[in-house]
Parts: C-alpha cells; structure tokens; sequence
C-alpha cells in the first residue's frame, strides 16, 4: 500500500495514448456503506487489462458500475472519450460494451439459440448468422446445444454461453467478471485462448476480473489488485506476477 | 420412435400395476381419516347450519348433515387417492422424467386444429345439437363468454405470462375499452368499428399511464399497485356520475351491426338483406364469430411478437432483467410496451362486451374479474397460448357445466346453484393444479424458433454411435 511498492505507470507503449475507457476517482455505495473508495483505472484500446483482489474487494462492484448499475456518487467514467458516468444502462451497452457478469445471468427459459439472439439485441441482424458461426466454432458444446434451454446446460456451458452472448454484440470493450469460475482446469485454459484470440485477431479490448490471478496475469498486459475497494497495485502482468506481495496474497495458494 | 418403443414402456407398465401394499393403504386410511375428521370440524361451523327465516321472520337454524357428510366423503376420497398415489410413487424406482412424452406433445399438435375447428363450427354444432337456432341460444351465449375470457387471458398472457409483470388490475383496461364504447356510442354516436380502434387506443393509453409509476416495481409491490389500480378505476367510475351515470351504469348502448346493417326485423335489417327469415339469433351468431376473430387477432399478434425483437425482449425481462439492460435493451420501453398491448387488448374485449350487453356498469369490473382472469393465465401455463385458451374453457365453462348436471341437484338439494360454489371449484382447482401441474396445463415453454439443424446433428450422432 505505501508509494515504495507502488508499481510505475503503465506501460510505455500505452503511456500517450488517451484510454478507452477511463475511471477517475468513482465511490459507490450501497446504502451507507461504501464499497468503491475512490478508484482509478485506464483500460487503452487493444489491452487485456486484468483486475484481481480478493472476496468481497469491490471487483464486481467496479463492473457494475462502470454499466451504470449501481450508479457512482462521485468521480466520473469516460468511454471513448463519452462521459457515461450518468448515462443509463442500455445506452452504455449499445456503445459498444458488453459484459458477462458475474453469476453468468443468462435466460434460463429461452434456448441457447434465443440467449444468443437477445445477446446481438442492439445489432440489425445484418451479421447475425456470421457471428453465431463464429462463436459456435469458439464454443463447440453451444452448437451441439442450440435448441436446449439455458437453465438446463452444465455450469461450465453456461459461462461459454455467457462469454458468446456477451460477444455476439460485437463489442469493442468487452467486461469479463470470473469467466473461469466453476470451470475445470482445461476448459480454464481454452477460454483464456479465446480471449487472447479475440484480442490478438479481432483487436478487441478485454477488462477481466478473476480470482485467478496466475493465469489472469500471464495472459493480461497489465493488471490492477484491489484491495478494500480501492486500487493498491497497478502495473504489467509481468510486473505484478514478480511483485512478493502480490506473490504473497494472491499466488502462493498453488493456483498454478 | 418406433426403434425405441420396445424399451421404454415396458418399466412404466410395470410401474403402474404395482399393486399398495397393505402397510401403504393403512397409513393412506389413516390419513384420509385425519382430513376427513378435519372437514368435519371446519364444515360444523361453516356448512352444518344454515339461517332461515320462519312466517314470522325469527331466524330458525336449519341442519344440513347431509352436506357435512358430502364434503367429508369427499376430502376423505381425494386425501386417499392422494396419499396412495405419492406413496406409490415414492415406492417407485426413480426414473428420468422424459422432457415431454411424445403422446402428449402429438396430443398437442393435434389440439390447435382441433380447437380451432370446434370454435369456428361451434355455432352450427349448437344449433344441430338443440335442434334449432332458437334452442341454442344459451350454448352460444356461453360460447360468447367463454371466448371473451379466452381473449382476455391471451391479452394478459402478454403481461403476466411474457413479461411476467404479475398485473392484479387487468379488468381496469377491460373496464375503460367498456366505457370507452359506451360514451362514444352514446354521446356521439359513432359506430363500433370506428369505437374498436378508439377503445383500444385509450386503454392502451391507461396502460402506460400505469406503466410509468410501476417501471421499477417487481412481483408483490408491482401486484399491489396494479390492485389499486383497478380499483381506482372503479371507484371513478362509480363517483364520477356526471361522465359515467355512476353505479346506475349507462344503459341502451347500440347493439352490434353488421357492418352498418343492423339486425332487425325492418326493411332495411340484416335478415331482408340476405333474404332470410329474421331471427333474432343471427346477431349472436354475429357476436361470436366477432369476439372469434377478436381472440384470434389477439393470438396471431401475441405470436408473431414472440419471434420480434420486443416479444423477445419480455421473455428476457421477466427471466432476468438487469441482464437484459446491460444487453442493450431499454427495459423502461419494454415494459411499456407489454403493458400498453396487453391493455390495448383488454380495452377491444371491453368494448365488445359493451355492445353484446348493451349495458355497462361498474360492478362488472371487479377484482373478482381480474383474478379469474389472471387465474386463466396462471393455470395455462404462464405465457403458453394453449394452456390459456383451455384453462379458460375449464374455468368458465366447468361452472356452467356443473349447473346442467342433474344429479348434483339430488345430492345437494333442489336449490344448489354451482355458481354460487364457483370460487370453491377455483381454489380446489388451483390446489389440484399445484399438487399435479405446478407449472400450469402446459407449463413448458415452447422456444420461439426451433432450429432444424439441430435434428441433423442429432441423427449424425446416431449414425456414429450404431456404426
Ligand atoms: N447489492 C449489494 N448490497 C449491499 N452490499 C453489497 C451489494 N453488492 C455487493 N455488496 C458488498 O460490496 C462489497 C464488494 O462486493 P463485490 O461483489 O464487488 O466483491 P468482489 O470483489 O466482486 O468479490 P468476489 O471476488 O467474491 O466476487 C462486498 O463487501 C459486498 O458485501
Ligand atoms: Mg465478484
């Protein structure tokens, strides 16, 4: 927490750059009680930007927030240069973010198909077929599944169906909130290829909260760790990986 | 299909005969005994006696034994069949529940044609079976009725069952769409088919006015407001007399033409126009194939929404709706809009009943009249269209059913009037109904489109497994 261990500034490449999605100083509450104590965070365009912390940080908090759902009672969000920080929540999305949030939130009574469709809601449809291919090949099982209903796949599908919803909007930021949760280990590893694909080929830029800070870091190019809803550490992947303190709280549990 | 017949049935035959072991029939006894025993103490106060007024007006008690024993007969014979069916099954060894059994879903396929061919001929069927158009007047006047709830549950299907915004004050539309062609029609004397359009438009209208208070109220808040709704609209219409003549009603409202041709006896009436006898069946005949069409507009509409954008968008509202805004959806217009269509729906069947009664007054708008309705919706199945259509058959219709049967009479006495039962029959219906089919008559969801590939991709499986 002191400014010794504070890592420098993101890195070169991304220094100049005005970010994509910029957050300046956010508290949110709910209720009386606070969970975002004043965050900064940048997320630059072609980045995966990881966020890792422990239970009950604020991580998911920040998501939401940054969707508008809780709304922050101070600082301000910018998207693409866009104040959003008092913009409603549909509005957000239809700029171009999409989120698979936390506890996957799909719609149990509706096919994988109709998920699917609701997920390319803001689009015309013009590349409907062309994106269900593409996240079908990203996500066999879903194809093989299209007409079952989502509440019925396994844990694990549900968060591919999840991520391939989030996608089909086309966005150009997308939120990730713990894809790799209730997953094993293998197909931890497969929807970590498709996010490093997604971004290396498509260009698209990742902001992902895990709690599986090993392999979160190795695949981001820069990460924070929050702490307490506030941002404690920032720096690359590789940075964060090394840092003992990060190695301490987060790492030596033999997640990798 | 056929490869796999010889599997399957052979364990659920087995299944059915087992016979109940004397140990299962002794504990069902015992507890058929305890409910029955039960009956009998609930029924001493509320069945056993009945008031009565002698020649000189002193109440006198009246003793009605006969009917306590029915009724414990009766809950004694249900709680056994009930105990000796869960006992059974629960001896039973426990097998996958098929998704839904192809009997049932080809009973399924089968049903809408049927329904449909039995609504169209209705009329005629009732007209050959009383042996005459005059005789069956009171089967298409329950016909009449029986549509009109089946077209009110479609409108609020789209509320309660789609967007699953649980509304306790649908009669509120129904009630402005009555109301709406009542002043119209009187006042200015428009016609009917100008007044449809109207009355739809205003209880749309009302719909949204209710939707923007409720936009973020869910569930148990959201049905309590939507009550008061309701109510409110009724007790306007009972205070305001000035516009609306207050309980007294507005009364002579114009019957129903035929397209401007009205259904008289006069020279220029329907029956001299087509050169047949007059009678004054041909526009009840009229009425029905009108609210016939109503409903079916209201089903064909609520389909083709369900594959659009927003009918996609209220399915995904009442699963989940803080998915559906971070998706992009504007939950604030979709809500809006569920309430304004189904209102709009509610407001034409106000209206039609305006012109078949000829008569509207407040005390038809009720809240009984939102739940039966609501209780159509619930018991089809929440949001499937033929379970609607069915439970509104079984709830109006079983009523009057009941009162034609004879043998009821001898039981309970010559004075039994089944109506007056009708709200036991709904809630015995309901309890059955969520011991049986918790989810409602047909309580799957139907996807909206159902891809074909999928089939190919199965059969391909097939193929790789047997090969
Ligand atoms: N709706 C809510 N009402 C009140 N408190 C909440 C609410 N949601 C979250 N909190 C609290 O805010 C804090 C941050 O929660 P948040 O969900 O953001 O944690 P997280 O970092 O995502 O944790 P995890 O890794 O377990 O998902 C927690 O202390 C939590 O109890
Ligand atoms: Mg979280």
């Amino acid at each position: 927490m002191s400014d010794a261990a504070t890592m420098p500034a993101p890195a070169q490449a991304t220094a100049g750059r005005t970010p994509l999605l910029s957050v300046r100083g956010v508290k949110t509450y709910y209720g009386n009680i606070i969970a975002l104590k004043g965050v900064d965070l940048d997320v630059h365009e072609g980045e995966i930007v990881t966020m890792i912390g422990a239970n009950g940080a604020g991580k998911s908090t920040l998501m939401m927030t940054i969707f508008g759902n809780p709304r922050c009672r101070q600082g301000t969000i910018t998207y693409g240069g866009r104040d959003i920080t008092q913009m409603p929540t549909h509005e957000i999305a239809r700029l171009g973010i999409a989120q698979s949030p936390e506890g996957r939130r799909i719609f149990p009574r509706m096919t994988v198909f109709e998920n699917l469709q609701m997920g390319a809601s803001i689009k015309d449809f013009t590349h409907f077929d062309e994106d269900l291919e593409r996240v079908c090949t990203m996500f066999p099982r879903l194809k093989e599944r299209l007409n079952q209903r989502g509440g019925t796949l396994s844990g694990g599908e549900q968060q591919m169906l999840a991520i391939a919803r989030a996608l089909m909007s086309r966005p150009r930021l997308l939120l990730l909130d713990e894809p790799s949760l209730g997953l094993a280990p293998l197909v931890v590893k497969q929807i970590f290829n498709v996010i490093r694909e997604l971004n290396e080929r498509d260009g698209m830029t990742v902001f992902l909260v895990e709690q599986n800070a090993y392999h979160a870091l190795k695949l981001a190019h820069r990460g924070y760790v929050m702490v307490t809803g506030s941002i404690t550490l920032q720096g690359t992947g590789k940075e964060l990986l090394e840092n003992p303190q990060v190695r301490a709280a987060y790492l030596e549990g033999g997640a990798h | 299909m056929a490869l796999n017949t010889p599997h399957a049935p052979a364990i659920t035959a087995a299944e059915v005969t087992a016979p109940a072991t004397g140990a299962q029939i002794a504990a069902a006894l015992r507890e058929a005994g305890i409910a029955a025993l039960l009956t009998l103490g609930l029924s001493i106060p509320i069945l056993a006696f009945k008031t009565e007024q002698d020649q000189a007006n002193a109440l006198y008690l009246q003793p009605r034994w006969g009917m306590v024993a029915a009724a414990c007969a009766l809950i004694f014979a249900l709680r056994f069949a009930l105990c000796l069916r869960a006992a059974r099954r629960a001896a039973a060894p426990a097998r996958p529940k098929a998704p839904a059994s192809p009997a049932l879903q080809k009973l399924f396929g089968i049903a809408v044609p049927l329904f449909l061919g039995v609504a169209v001929t209705y009329p005629m069927l009732a007209t050959l079976a009383s042996g005459g158009l005059g005789g069956a007047r009171y089967w298409i006047d329950l016909g009449i009725l029986i549509l009109t709830y089946v077209m009110l549950g479609w409108g609020l299907n789209i509320v309660v069952g789609l967007a699953g915004l649980l509304d306790l004050g649908y009669v509120a539309f129904y009630a402005v769409g009555a109301y709406s062609y009542a002043l119209l029609s009187t006042t200015f004397g428009w016609s009917f088919w100008l007044c449809l359009p109207l009355a739809g438009i205003l209880a749309a209208f009302w719909g949204i006015i209710l939707g923007f208070p409720v936009l973020r109220l869910r569930g148990d808040y959201l049905a309590i407001v939507t009550l008061a709704f309701g109510e409110i609209i009724r007790l306007v219409l009972i205070n305001w007399v000035d516009l609306t003549n207050g309980g007294a009603g507005i009364s002579s409202i114009p019957r129903v033409t035929f397209f401007g041709v009205p259904f008289d006896s006069s020279e220029d009436g329907f029956a001299s126009l087509f050169g047949i006898p007059f009678s004054p069946m041909h526009r009840m005949v009229f009425l029905y194939y009108l609210i016939l069409v109503l409903a079916l507009i209201t089903n064909l509409v609520t389909i083709r929404l369900r594959r659009l954008p927003v009918g996609r968008a209220w399915e995904a509202l009442r699963e989940d709706e803080i998915a559906c805004r971070s998706l992009g959806i504007n939950t604030r217009n979709t809500k809006l809009t569920a309430f304004a269509i189904g209102a709009m729906f509610g407001g034409f069947a106000g209206s039609f009943f305006a012109v078949r009664q000829g008569f509207v007054s407040p005390e038809s708008f009720n809240f009984l009249e939102s739940a039966i309705i609501l209780s159509i919706v619930v018991l089809g199945g929440m949001g499937s269209q033929v379970g609607v259509a069915i439970a509104a058959v079984l709830m109006v219709g079983a009523p009057e059913l009941l009162r034609n049967l004879d043998f009821l009479k001898q039981v309970f006495g010559a004075g039994f009037d089944p109506n007056e039962y009708r709200l036991l029959i709904f809630g015995l219906a309901m309890v059955a109904m969520m011991v049986w089919r918790p989810r409602g008559l047909v309580g799957h969801r139907e996807p909206s489109i159902v891809l074909t590939e999928r089939k190919a991709i199965a059969g391909s499986l097939v193929k790789e497994g047997h090969g």
